[in-house]
């Protein structure tokens, strides 16, 4: 026993040593990093000079609108995948026909890169192309929109073409889940005279917890992360007035234009601390239940 | 066994003698030129070269992405990390110096400059720019101007207008199209660098060509009188550009003129390359208004890093962009200027022709938006000022943030 534990770090060891330097060890340098006077190429004397990367950055109007984007995003995105995606599953799983297409149709958006999407939904929400010419079409002007180009709209619609691109996987991580749900449970239910909805509320609901949870913790932490499909959509400034604009936007813009360094690592330990207040609680959970099967 | 040593001998063979070519010399040059006339100029570029310098191979490590947005970001990684190329593209003025040079990261220039009289043959006004600690430090390879009023010659004849001089007539004008259903000025600022270069016009048409200097120097003050009016002019205008200005980029912009939908297009002059490519004739030009007599400039220049793993090579490269011969092959196809004030002007359209002339007479001035005039990281604040202000058009507010940000630049104390 103890031999094999040896083989088993040895084995470890060149996996663990580079996660210790390149992950562990960088975002420790980030820290530090965000702690001293390097906001320029090269500075002469690097020195300790406290939070005050972090006080300037919470008098930064663009930050301040950038964490308040972030709310908004997830507010709209994880509650509308979520949604979209169960009721997506829920259709999925009374036996419709030709399954399998529907399915791989819905998941489709999730192979795509952000980047792809972020594109092509840029083009669906010009304000003078795309889905207001279909509205137009239809009589349906009073759906037309400015979109990312309306300062009031902004984060909105790229949470629009975010929860386009997700629910799909939200749907595939659900109905695996109802899969995995044991017919008697059902049957039971019915015998002892339950309705669809109370089977559905008793019964699926609360056996899809787990999935639920891990779904929030992928689509959380893709909120609080968010790049690509805000600079594919909303381009490099972020929108008018900063509407689509998000923290790692801010944090790529601060740290390779403006060369202020220190003030972009303080930018991503920020949205480190905000990502563990959601990994954290689900490792703690997950780690827990483990431990008690 | 024998006929197997035998292989591997020649192959050895070959690989020496493939080692002796690539002896011959390489040249790694770095820039964001990837698409239509600014590629097919330093294809030129590297077609010359390689006629003069046979056997040094030519590597393009072009980067894609509008104004160097891409390509800085992995310069500064080569920079840093050790590795440069051995020579790269780089804005004139403070987007070099305060980046690189002053940094310690490049070499000195000014044997070149003496060896070729270049400083007989670029303007005063340029070389001004280049200069820093009294030493040279990159060679212009052109000159594109930023402050041009590009307009539709047929909504203009039809209204019977002139191009405005000033910004009252700019704005009669633009009351007039506005009421007719024309859109007055077409802007498009899904970068936001769009509307930073459309205010720094205003900014010199305002403050006039020392006044808008003096900004970058702390000699013009930013809390001042003239900084407001600018902002209230600027806001003004905005009144006037298309709605959808947040979604158009500067050549979608362009196409409203093109259209016929919008009337007038303050932009810089790779407008007019765009003109060219989309076969569209019908469009005039003139200064922006207020800027008569001033030439916002911007360029493209090369340097020398320290680290060039190829200098002679490099050094090769400079002579060649700096040179008359580089420069009139590589500029008609940019749809840019000279550098240099005594290229051939037959060899150029005549957009380009006239501004040549004006390279002559008109006061140099350094463009904000193309990193001419302030370093990258005041720059990126001015761009934030300006992200909040086209939407809010609060000039209080927008005042003071460009204030700190010239604080935060160790410019202005206050």
């Amino acid at each position: 026993m103890r031999r094999y534990r040896r083989v088993a770090f040895l084995l470890l060891a060149p996996s663990l040593l580079l996660i210790a330097l390149f992950v562990y060890g960088f975002i420790a340098w980030t820290g530090w990093l965000s702690l001293t006077n390097q906001n320029d190429l090269f500075v002469p004397h690097v020195r300790f000079v406290g939070l005050s990367n972090y006080l300037r950055l919470f008098h930064h109007p663009r930050f301040l609108i950038d964490l308040k984007n972030t709310l908004t995003f997830s507010l709209i995105f994880i509650p509308g995948s979520l949604v979209l995606g169960l009721v997506g599953a829920l259709l999925l799983n009374t036996g419709v026909r030709a399954e399998g297409l529907f399915r791989t149709v819905f998941l489709m958006p999730m192979a795509l890169s952000f980047i792809v999407t972020g594109v092509a939904w840029r083009w669906l929400m010009n304000p003078t192309s795309g889905l207001n010419l279909i509205f137009d079409a239809l009589g349906l002007g009073f759906l037309k929109s400015g979109w990312y180009t309306d300062p009031a709209v902004g984060i909105k619609a790229v949470a629009l073409a975010a929860v386009w691109q997700l629910s799909g996987y939200t749907m595939a991580l659900y109905l695996a889940g109802l899969r995995a749900i044991p017919q008697v449970f059902y049957e039971a239910a019915e015998v002892d005279g339950a309705s669809p909805w109370q089977a559905f509320r008793y019964i699926t609901l609360p056996l899809l917890t787990p999935v639920t949870l891990s779904a929030v913790i992928v689509l959380g932490h893709i909120s609080l992360k968010i790049f690509d499909l805000v600079i594919a959509i909303a381009g490099i400034s972020g929108g008018p007035a900063f509407s689509s604009d998000v923290p790692a936007l801010f944090m790529f813009v601060t740290t390779f234009q403006a060369n202020r360094f220190a003030q972009g690592a303080a930018i991503s330990i920020v949205l480190l601390v905000l990502v563990s207040f959601l990994v954290i609680p689900y490792l703690y959970w997950s780690l827990r239940r483990e431990v008690a099967e | 066994m024998k006929a197997g040593r035998w292989i591997a001998g020649v192959l050895l063979g070959f690989a020496l003698a493939g080692l002796a070519l690539a002896q011959g010399g390489k040249l790694e040059i770095f820039s964001w030129w990837t698409t239509g006339g600014e590629a097919a100029g330093l294809f030129k570029l590297f077609e010359i070269y390689k006629q003069k310098h046979p056997g040094v191979e030519i590597i393009n490590a072009a980067v894609a992405g509008g104004a160097g947005s891409n390509a800085k970001a992995v310069l500064k990684t080569r920079m840093l990390g050790g590795d440069p190329p051995d020579s790269f593209q780089v804005h004139m003025g403070h987007e070099l110096i305060d980046t690189w040079v002053t940094t310690g990261f490049m070499e000195p220039l000014d044997q070149l400059y003496r060896e070729y009289g270049w400083e007989k043959v670029f303007p005063q006004g340029v070389l001004e720019l280049l200069k820093w600690n009294g030493h040279y430090w990159s060679v212009p390879a052109n000159i594109h101007r930023a402050n041009v009023l590009w307009y539709n010659k047929a909504i203009f004849e039809k209204y019977g207008l002139k191009p405005p001089k000033t910004y009252e007539e700019f704005f009669s004008i633009a009351e007039k199209l506005k009421k007719d259903g024309i859109i007055p000025l077409a802007l498009g600022d899904n970068g936001i660098w769009a509307s930073t270069h459309l205010f720094e016009t205003v900014l010199i048409g305002t403050l006039g060509p020392e006044g808008y200097k003096g900004l970058w120097t702390g000699r013009t003050d930013w809390r001042g009188p003239g900084v407001k009016k600018a902002l209230e002019t600027f806001a003004r205008m905005l009144d006037y550009v298309n709605p959808d200005h947040a979604a158009r980029s500067w050549d979608q912009a362009n196409d409203l003129i093109i259209q016929g939908k919008a009337a007038m297009y303050i932009h810089g002059d790779w407008v007019n390359a765009d003109y060219l490519a989309k076969k569209f004739s019908g469009y005039g030009w003139a200064p922006a208004p207020g800027n008569y007599g001033v030439y916002d400039a911007l360029s493209d220049t090369f340097g020398l890093p320290k680290k060039a793993p190829h200098r002679k090579e490099a050094i090769w490269w400079l002579e060649l962009v700096g040179s008359k011969e580089g420069q009139e092959a590589f500029n008609p196809l940019k749809g840019s200027i000279c550098a240099r004030t005594d290229c051939d002007p037959k060899l150029f359209n005549p957009y380009l022709q006239w501004a040549m002339q004006r390279w002559k007479t008109d006061t140099i001035v350094p463009s904000l938006a193309h990193g001419a005039a302030a370093k990258e990281s005041w720059l990126a604040a001015i761009n934030d000022t300006m992200s909040l202000f086209v939407t809010n058009r609060n000039v209080a507010q927008a005042q003071n943030m460009l204030a700190q940000a010239c604080v935060d630049a160790g410019v202005c104390t206050r």
